[in-house]
């Protein structure tokens, strides 16, 4: 406790970073990585795929106003929302697999946050220069030079931010036509408005928060320690191989000290400002560049590399009496990944079966129960169903409408003397139907009569059916 | 309470306390965060400048009207009137279209049948169902019987100019005459039974033979020698299954009796031309129209 009268802070202010340049595997990858994300992220709107005159040819478009969703050669209908749920429960359980098998590696290669930071550190290393430059511009007082150079780095991000929120809304309608009409000025004001709030939080996010939204904002590193275990190949330093540390001088007994020589080469790199020493923590993301920075300062001094490096917890003790680590599949193949594994696959396979056995046609019937039915002046008891057909055959369809019962019922149509009805191609289709029995049958007295409508596409294979009620007079 | 309880516990470089101490356990008087005080002070401002430009100050006869002039009833007549301006084509087409060519056009047929829906739930439904199934003297709209004539225009001349009304001097107009004046109980007794015979119900043949002759001399010329109504007089079909009152014996003798006078109310001066054109065509295509 300090001895002032001002009481202690309760606001941790954040500790400026500058990470400095590395190179190594690691690196290479994460480049190669970023360029993979960004090029799907910004190109996937732009790719065309022919649907036909009716349909939209965006390859992927979330087209709310007229609610589809278009990806590649499947179409989504909203009946259908249950592909993107489990899209996404897929998603969630392949993020908990590979963070049970490899950590947190999901954080450290492929989150946006990471992406998108890494990205924005780039620019600022080509701007203002390497971490001993940044962190001497951060010291020095307000100049011409330090404005120059931190609008000229602010300008950047912006405009890497407003092609990031300009990209985002491409996926939402037709992107070569919403371009046009961004840039004319005539694009809908819902569309600005995303640009500029996905502009903002690129922004600030990868400018200026970075590691905060990971450390503060973000829930998925509390969750993932409960997918983690000692076997789970995470990042860590080699503290028997490492310590004593010590600047290896002659006269300070070099023999007696450990590989790690303090260079605080993999603390100096680290986005997230943490020295990996310290053991696991809340911060790390697995980024993987203390490893590359660890690794080029053993080959300087010729030590073997892997001082930082991947490793599973479990493999501590074997490591630590020298004997060799086990094998990287006897850890990664336990329970837990294969159970995760399992129900991947598990969903994955029934959202493909789903997929190519839904048929393109698909009703549904909404009786009409005000009133339940209607006396006709012969007698004849009436019931009315609204019939919704969907028609996704790709073309315009004529359905014709059917119906079997135990009892004798008739079918006619409102507005039509006939049983065949158009349906527009992509479109879903209201039609009323009547169902009648004659007068004193017996589904004319009973209080409900089982039935089944059917819709089948004339010329083609397809048809559908809904079962539903028929409600006579009943017993009284 | 004892002396113990007014000793302070704070040690050196703690905060403030305020003040006040329950058994010893005092209260540190940290101040505000900047950031909680800062909009705080912001909520006083805006608050201020709210109640400014918005109705807020409640006053004798109504609120101080804020200098924006906003107003959530001008609000809801913004809507509105947005939405009948852009209603206002398709409207203006549909008080001149034809009424028989109405469902030949789709985009003209979809905007009648939901308009149409919307006055009759307002305006139609409280006698006759907001599903159109009427009720003990209120036509059931959904089956194949009309009183007064089921196409089109028969359907949008009763709705415009209503049935026996007072106001509208092109109201439909008969009146049955209550035979419990004119005829005696036997003949209404035979009579009624006559009618449950040619409406295939069970009654005694007996009866139903001398009721037919009485039938014949007072209520054939309105409801026709076969007793199958006439749309002219707005005179019901005697023959078929739909009984606007009720087909039972009890209620036939009543309403031979005592006569019946459904009226329905003139729609012309309470709806626009486009409306009674819209009700029209969504009753014509409930399942009964011709």
């Amino acid at each position: 406790m300090s001895s002032s009268d001002q009481p202690e802070r309760l606001y941790a202010a954040r500790e400026p970073i500058f990470p400095r340049r590395v190179s190594g595997n690691f690196r290479t990858l994460k480049w190669w990585l970023m360029a993979l994300t960004l090029g799907i992220y910004y190109l996937t709107p732009w790719i065309r795929w022919d649907r036909g005159p009716s349909l939209p040819d965006q390859a992927v478009l979330l087209d709310l106003g007229n609610r589809r969703f278009f990806f590649f050669m499947i179409e989504i209908w909203p009946h259908e929302f249950y592909f993107v749920a489990g899209l996404l429960i897929m998603a969630g359980l392949g993020l908990f697999l590979f963070t049970s098998a490899l950590g947190r590696v999901w954080c450290g290669y492929a989150c946006p946050q990471t992406v998108w930071t890494d990205l924005f550190i780039l620019v600022e290393r080509w701007i203002e220069g390497d971490r001993n430059n940044r962190l001497r511009l951060h010291r020095a007082p307000w100049s011409l030079k330090k404005a120059r150079l931190r609008l000229t780095k602010w300008t950047t991000w912006l405009l890497i931010a407003v092609a990031t929120g300009g990209a985002w809304v491409f996926y939402f309608t037709d992107a070569p036509t919403l371009a046009r009409d961004l840039v004319t000025f005539n694009a809908h004001p819902v569309a600005y408005t995303t640009i500029f709030v996905l502009t903002m939080t690129t922004f600030v996010f990868g400018g200026f928060m970075r590691e905060q939204v990971c450390v503060y904002m973000c829930p998925w590193p509390r969750i993932q320690a409960a997918m983690m275990d000692e076997d789970t190949i995470t990042i860590g330093y080699r503290e028997w191989r490492g310590e004593p540390r010590g600047k290896h001088r002659k006269a300070d007994g070099a023999e007696a000290l450990g590989d790690c020589i303090d260079c605080m080469a993999c603390a100096n790199v680290c986005p997230m400002g943490i020295d990996i020493r310290n053991g696991q923590q809340l911060e790390c993301i697995t980024c993987g560049l203390c490893i590359d920075a660890c690794d080029e300062m053993m080959d300087k001094i010729g030590k073997p590399r892997g001082l930082v490096g991947y490793m599973a917890l479990s493999d501590e003790g074997r490591e630590r009496a020298g004997q060799p680590p086990k094998s990287v599949w006897s850890h990664i193949f336990r329970i837990r990944t294969l159970v995760y594994t399992t129900l991947w696959a598990g969903v994955g396979i029934g959202l493909v079966v789903a997929l190519f056995l839904r048929s393109e046609i698909d009703i549904t019937v909404s009786p009409i129960r005000n009133p339940q039915f209607v006396t006709l002046s012969d007698g004849t008891i009436r019931n009315t169903y609204d019939l919704r057909i969907r028609n996704k055959t790709g073309g315009d369809q004529d359905f014709h409408i059917s119906l079997t019962s135990d009892e004798i019922l008739r079918i006619s149509l409102e507005g039509t003397d006939q049983l065949v009805v158009n349906v527009p191609a992509d479109e879903t289709y209201l039609q009323r139907v009547y169902v009648s029995a004659r007068p004193g049958s017996e589904a004319a007295e009973a209080e409900r009569v089982d039935f089944r409508f059917w819709v089948e596409a004339i010329g083609g294979t397809e048809r559908a059916w809904k079962d539903t009620v028929f409600h006579g007079k009943g017993e009284d | 309470m004892s002396d113990k309880s007014k000793q302070s516990n704070r040690q050196k470089g703690d905060p403030e306390t305020t003040g006040h101490s329950w058994d010893g356990i005092e209260e540190f008087n940290n101040p505000l965060p900047r950031w909680w005080l800062w909009t705080f002070y912001a909520c006083i401002i805006w608050g201020v400048l709210y109640t400014i430009a918005y109705p807020a100050w409640p006053l004798l006869k109504e609120a101080t009207p804020g200098i924006l002039g906003f107003s959530t009833r001008g609000e809801v007549a913004a809507d509105i009137a947005a939405v009948e301006a852009a209603n206002a084509d398709i409207e203006a087409r549909l008080a001149a279209a034809d009424l028989t060519a109405i469902s030949d056009d789709p985009a003209l047929s979809s905007y009648a049948t939901n308009a149409g829906a919307a006055v009759f739930r307002t305006w139609c439904a409280q006698c006759h169902g907001s599903g159109a199934a009427g009720a003990k003297g209120y036509p059931n709209l959904l089956d194949d019987d009309w009183l007064w004539g089921g196409s089109i225009e028969d359907i949008h001349t009763t709705i415009s100019h209503g049935i026996r009304n007072e106001t509208d001097l092109d109201a439909r107009w008969s009146q049955m005459p209550a035979f419990g004046e004119i005829l005696a109980p036997e003949e209404i007794t035979s009579v009624v039974q006559y009618v449950r015979s040619i409406s295939g119900q069970d009654h005694d043949a007996g009866l139903a033979g001398q009721g037919q002759q009485v039938f014949m001399d007072n209520c054939a010329a309105c409801h026709g020698d076969d007793g199958t109504g006439d749309r002219f007089q707005g005179a019901p079909n005697l023959t078929d299954a739909i009984w606007l009152y009720g087909g039972d014996v009890e209620t036939l003798t009543a309403t031979v009796t005592n006569a019946r006078f459904g009226v329905m109310p003139s729609w012309a001066d309470r709806l626009s031309a486009a409306e009674i054109a819209a009700v029209a065509s969504y009753v014509h295509q409930l399942g009964g129209g011709e």
